[in-house]
């Protein structure tokens, strides 16, 4: 059952062509509630939507709660294996039905009057059934739920949009980055193990312009590259490799179709095992498990710390997902002016058992190098999206600029399948992405949820 | 440079391993328990007055003194979940050990760490400590209730949790093995963590 869900309320109009240009857009983007409410449903309600990693909810009836937009689901995956996106909203009055933040259950029962859902969406059962002359069997009192959920090799999307095209399609070209990162991994897997848990005061928008922005790096980041070379004679550590002339040096901004972005910085590593590792800042435990590593493992130390290590890569996905060094980093509009960030951390699983003994070391080391950018380096960038959005209260200085390599098309390199390849610091993605956004904001998505449990 | 020297735990992470872990996580399991409750007043007095010193160095935003109160092989571990966990095998709030405890206070002095760039206000509040025995004499385990106050750009906000603090006994005082910092909010996303707790 699919049927296009009609506003009742009549909507504020906006002119997209008037707020967002090839060089700037209108503050109104970051500071209207109209804007930001119609977002909810123009953006998040027709994009494929990152929910959730499949290790979350590794068993049938295993749940973790997510958001999307900021509709509450219960991401599932039910009896029968299969993963869904459940409203959790109970059919009778709205109230949440799972309070949990994950956890397994079979079934979902409402505190409120009782009213109680197996974890396909289906009602199973409501108190004092003889008090209503309805019929529960039909669809229409199941859970509401996302019509379209898919995993991409583990990663969990879900899109509310009857027309979106599939997720493959959807992904397209950023699909490589994504695959390289997760091959990178033995047996291309990985687990979440909890994460770095943030907010700010900003629009959501900020952290997506900030994704692949090579720009701010040497001056908002300036206390954590000091940090990190305070023992060096001159620099080498982190992100070092933005200083002096970064456009012309090695990192490269991809800009793929559908507000996708990826910014490699693996070309400016040495191509050699125990490279990636040599720029790692000074975590707990290095000098030890590197130490024991070489010892037990002469041959294959330098590629086990480098699987330990901050992998260079800012990966995209428009409009909610954000691969970074070995983060599956997630934020979530919460208001106009108020966003989450969560920085889940990932871990090494070795299904087939390549790393043996090395696989503990490995990841006591990869949960220390994580944890590093969210504690010294995140945390400033955050600071800075909030005195943006303090600035935005400016009404008549209207514009946020995102012109940098605008005019000037020799900077840019494209390839066949829709995407642009700038330099370093360009902002070549963000009026990218701003295009898509304007296309979207101009377009009624077709949202279907179902409660057809089939 | 001699064997000693090469080890600094300020300049390297030598004493950070399994054995390590291990021993951190065994000491801050089931380690409250009530027959193991210190009831002599002037040993709790004395960790109430330390743990009220700690307090204040870092109102005062006392940096170095405060450094001077950790062992030189030391853990500040602050859990990202209720239950805690392994830190190996997952990720945590903060867990720092000599060398990145120096590495946050060297960040704060650098002037360039907008995320407390004015730096933030607070006042902090030390309550219910308890003294716990362990297996070994020479230590200590101490727990008490915070809440801090701080006014960051603007706005004052608070955080609570308690905490557990590991203490070498020394004949001068204390000096702090361990410290686990539980914030009550520790599972959840919260705005703008760049607080030395």
């Amino acid at each position: 059952m699919t049927t296009q869900q009609k506003p009742i309320l009549p909507e504020r109009v906006f002119d997209f062509d008037a707020l967002v240009h090839e060089d700037r857009v209108h503050r109104s983007l970051y500071t209207d509630p109209a804007i930001f409410d119609l977002e909810m449903t123009r953006i998040f309600g027709a994009v494929w939507v990152y929910l959730a990693h499949e290790s979350q909810v590794p068993q049938p009836n295993d749940f973790v709660r997510a958001r999307l937009g900021r509709r509450p689901l219960i991401v599932v995956r039910d009896s029968n294996g299969v993963l869904r996106a459940l409203y959790n909203r109970c059919t009778h009055r709205g109230a949440t039905v799972c309070r949990q933040d994950r956890g397994s259950a079979k079934a979902f029962q409402c505190p409120y009057h009782g009213w109680t859902y197996l974890n396909t969406g289906k009602l199973s059962g409501v108190p004092w059934p003889e008090g209503y002359s309805c019929d529960f069997s039909r669809p229409e009192f199941n859970l509401m739920q996302v019509p379209r959920v898919e995993s991409y090799r583990g990663l969990i999307f879900a899109t509310l949009n009857a027309d979106a095209p599939g997720l493959i399609d959807y992904l397209g070209p950023v699909r490589r980055p994504l695959d390289e990162w997760l091959d990178r991994h033995p047996g291309g897997a990985l687990e979440v193990r909890e994460a770095n848990r943030l907010k700010f005061n900003g629009n959501w928008k900020l952290l997506y312009d900030n994704s692949a922005d090579g720009y701010h790096v040497v001056f908002s980041h300036r206390s954590l590259l000091m940090m990190e070379n305070r023992f060096q004679e001159g620099d080498g550590k982190g992100m070092s490799y933005y200083k002096d002339s970064p456009d012309t040096g090695p990192v490269k901004l991809y800009s793929f179709p559908n507000a996708h972005h990826f910014k490699d910085k693996r070309d400016a590593i040495p191509k050699r095992p125990g490279a990636l590792w040599a720029i790692e800042g000074l975590h707990p435990g290095m000098e030890h498990y590197e130490a024991a590593l070489r010892r037990d493992f002469p041959d294959r130390a330098d590629a086990f710390l480098d699987l330990a290590s901050s992998e260079p890569v800012n990966i995209n996905v428009f409009p909610n997902l954000h691969i970074l060094g070995n983060h599956i980093q997630v934020s979530e509009p919460l208001s106009v002016t108020e966003t989450a960030t969560t920085w889940y951390g990932t871990a090494v699983v070795d299904p087939d058992g390549e790393l043996g003994d090395a696989l503990g070391p490995v990841n006591a080391l990869r949960m220390r190098t994580q944890e590093q950018f969210p504690t010294f380096g995140e945390v400033d960038d955050l600071a800075n999206f909030e005195q943006i959005q303090a600035g935005l209260a400016a009404e008549e200085d209207a514009w946020i600029y995102m012109h940098r390599g605008l005019g000037l098309p020799e900077r840019y390199s494209a390839a066949g399948d829709g995407t642009t390849i700038g330099p370093a610091t360009d902002e070549v993605f963000m009026r990218d992405y701003m295009r898509v956004y304007r296309r979207l904001m101009q377009t009624e998505p077709n949202i279907a949820p179902t409660r057809d449990v089939s | 440079m001699g064997a000693a020297a090469e080890r600094d735990p300020s300049t390297s992470s030598y004493y950070v391993g399994d054995a390590f872990y291990r021993e951190l996580v065994e000491a801050f399991t089931d380690w409250d328990r009530d027959e193991l409750a210190v009831a002599d007043p002037a040993r709790r007095d004395a960790a109430r007055a330390f743990l009220e010193r700690e307090a204040r160095l870092l109102d005062r935003k006392r940096y170095e003194d405060w450094l001077a109160l950790f062992a030189p092989e030391c853990a500040y571990w602050v859990p990202g979940t209720p239950e805690r966990g392994d830190p190996r095998r997952e990720i945590t709030v903060a867990f720092h050990d000599r060398r990145q405890l120096e590495d946050r206070v060297y960040r704060l002095r650098t002037g360039y760490a907008w995320s407390q760039s004015p730096e933030s206000r607070t006042v902090r509040s030390v309550s219910n400590v308890e003294l716990f025995a362990t297996d070994d004499a020479g230590i200590v385990m101490a727990r008490s209730n915070f809440h801090i106050a701080e006014l960051l750009d603007g706005d004052l906000r608070h955080w609570a949790g308690w905490a557990g603090h590991r203490l070498q006994t020394a004949a001068d005082g204390y000096s702090i093995l361990a410290k686990q910092i539980n914030l009550i909010d520790c599972d959840r996303n919260v705005r703008n963590p760049s607080l030395t707790l």
